[in-house]
């Protein structure tokens, strides 16, 4: 990279944080983390008492893992997806094409905002989760354990995001761009029920997205070694979530700068002016 | 190539536009454009609503890709040029809605940033952001967020953010459309006060006779997808009829002369006609006649009369 891309990458680092700061100041966004983590915790709360067949351990505790897993995917496949759609529409995007190397400052800054911005969600749940129930087994290495998986479950799932942002037609199509297949696969994943459950094929299709293996690291993470025997194999199955979680992140980081490449090439002024008026007109 | 290396290699053309053409489909909207922008010019593209103004002018901001033609700005092909010719230009739209939660102090550092590595001994970049605030007129505005500022408090947000990197050329596309005649006329001298401060370069759309007829050097009409006139005002209004516009009235009848030389036609006239000759009233032809003559005078203009205008005295 030349010095100034690299000048222009530190530009977008800087502009990724104050973003993340201005978010934790704004009411609507605070108002955000609480209402989602509030969801959950009243989830295990009214759980509180159920004990998970086959193990001795309790519903939250072993819920919890897997809704910060499914917390991740949320934050780091909607979260992008919104903020693109809207950087189209209301000329954030257009104002940095016209900056020398300003895209690739604000595809820096993006990726340090929304990646930043999971961590209030999920501090919002873990924090009162770890007051009211037994949640942490693993000690030290369950920590460890969680860095990791949170570190390569964000490299998996933020090029989703970027992407989908990137080609959705608008930000009132996010719902059905971006919410529904997050919450279809969330359904699927054995967020709030075991995998198993299901029939054969829809495992297949859950396994061969990173939400399934995301929530399957946080629960390695979190439980006890005896829980994996209610996973598929028996087994926490490390080595092949640190494998699919890869091949996506690289996947992800080969495709994602082409279509990004290819959305902001057609950004121009009549293409802010237009979503514009069409924001304007809700009804048509 | 080292980045302002381009700079000192100033020539006298900035914007070169030769047959350019653009088709969406079957319907060509732009049907052979030519026109020249030289250094220091403050030009208006002037034309009805659909005209193609936004089009001509997102293809030389390099946001568009043309059907054919030739388009050369600041030396390069805006199609093909790189960020280097980016830093060199600056462009204000009228849509923009962006960083609601910014401060216009920390907008204008921040986007300022990346023209910093572009700066020569000549042309300091970026511009400093307390002198751009005060230039700007953004004074007691500039630490407030940005969705509070009012519509004319924005549009002057976004020419600082336009000219933040010291550009050589500047783009406004319908700088003041929505604004009220007060915004409006302190928009107007602030343009003025670009052009003279560092000879920028600005090419700017509108469909407001008055503001192209305040604010540019040279106007240029696009109507039908082409330039039927450039000049100044004065000159665009000789090109049509006459100058001026003689009445009189003699022997109770009334008489209208178009005329190139208004002087040596009432000097004439009062030579012959002596003391008949009552009521005597001279009129400069104004820009709106001779906008409302070039663009309806085309073959095949179809714009309903004056709906697409806004007329402003």
């Amino acid at each position: 990279m030349t010095s100034v891309g690299a000048h222009a990458v530190g530009l977008g680092l800087r502009r990724g944080w104050y973003e993340f700061a201005q978010s934790l100041r704004s009411a609507q966004d605070q108002g955000f983390y609480l209402f989602t983590g509030l969801v959950a915790l009243g989830y295990l709360v009214l759980n509180r008492d159920d004990r998970v067949a086959g193990t001795g351990l309790l519903e939250p505790t072993v819920t919890l893992p897997s809704l910060l897993g499914a917390f991740v995917v949320f934050g780091a496949v909607v979260g992008p997806g919104y903020a693109l759609a809207m950087a189209r529409e209301d000329g954030t995007l257009l104002r940095y094409k016209t900056a020398p190397h300003g895209l690739l400052a604000y595809f820096t800054g993006q990726l340090v905002t929304q990646a930043l911005a999971v961590v209030p969600q999920l501090l919002v749940l873990l924090v009162p989760s770890f007051l009211l129930f037994d949640v942490m087994a693993g000690g030290a290495d369950g920590w460890l354990t969680l860095a990791w998986v949170l570190a390569l479950g964000l490299l998996a799932t933020l090029p989703i995001g970027m992407i989908i942002g990137a080609l959705v037609p608008s930000t009132q199509r996010m719902g059905t761009w971006g919410m529904l297949p997050i919450l279809v696969l969330t359904g699927i994943s054995g967020i709030l029920f075991p995998v198993q459950e299901l029939w054969g094929w829809v495992q297949v299709v859950a396994q061969a997205f990173p939400t399934y293996w995301i929530g399957l690291g946080m629960r390695s993470a979190f439980l006890p070694d005896a829980a994996a025997a209610l996973e598929i194999g028996g087994s926490w199955r490390t080595a092949q979530t640190v494998l699919v979680l890869s091949a996506w992140a690289v996947v992800g980081a080969l495709l994602t700068p082409i279509v990004l490449r290819r959305m902001a090439r057609r950004q121009s002024g009549s293409q802010v002016e237009r979503a514009r008026q069409a924001a304007v007109q809700w009804i048509r | 190539m080292e980045p302002g290396d381009r700079d000192q290699r100033s020539t006298n053309t900035v914007v070169e536009v030769g047959d350019l053409r653009m088709r969406y489909g079957s319907h060509e909207v732009l049907t052979g454009v030519d026109f020249e922008v030289r250094r220091g010019e403050v030009v208006a593209l002037l034309g009805p609503n659909g005209a193609g103004k936004t089009t001509t002018i997102e293809i030389l901001e390099g946001f568009r890709t043309r059907s054919s033609g030739r388009v050369t700005v600041l030396g390069e092909d805006p199609a093909q040029a790189g960020e280097a010719w980016r830093a060199r230009t600056g462009v204000v739209l009228q849509s923009w809605r962006d960083h609601p939660r910014w401060t216009p102090r920390r907008l204008l550092a921040h986007l300022g940033g990346f023209y910093a590595p572009y700066g020569t001994r000549e042309t300091p970049r970026p511009f400093d952001v307390e002198e751009l605030i005060g230039l700007v007129g953004l004074g007691s505005h500039a630490d407030r967020r940005i969705v509070t500022l009012s519509g004319g408090q924005r549009r002057r947000l976004d020419v600082a953010v336009g000219i933040v990197g010291r550009p050589e050329l500047l783009f406004l596309d319908e700088p003041t459309a929505g604004f009220d005649p007060h915004a409006r006329r302190e928009f107007h001298d602030l343009v003025h006060r670009l052009s003279d401060l560092d000879g920028t370069t600005i090419l700017l759309t509108t469909h407001n006779l008055d503001e192209a007829e305040r604010l540019a050097d040279r106007i240029l009409i696009l109507a039908n997808g082409t330039i039927v006139a450039d000049g100044s005002a004065d000159q665009l209004a000789r090109q049509v009829a006459g100058a001026a516009e003689v009445r009189w009235r003699a022997g109770g009848e009334a008489f209208v002369h178009a005329t190139q030389d208004a002087t040596a036609f009432v000097r004439e006239l009062l030579a012959r006609g002596g003391d008949d000759v009552t009521d005597l009233e001279v009129r400069r032809v104004s820009l709106e006649d001779t906008y409302m003559s070039l663009v309806h005078g085309q073959a095949g203009a179809a714009e309903p009369s004056g709906a697409a205008l806004e007329l402003v005295g």
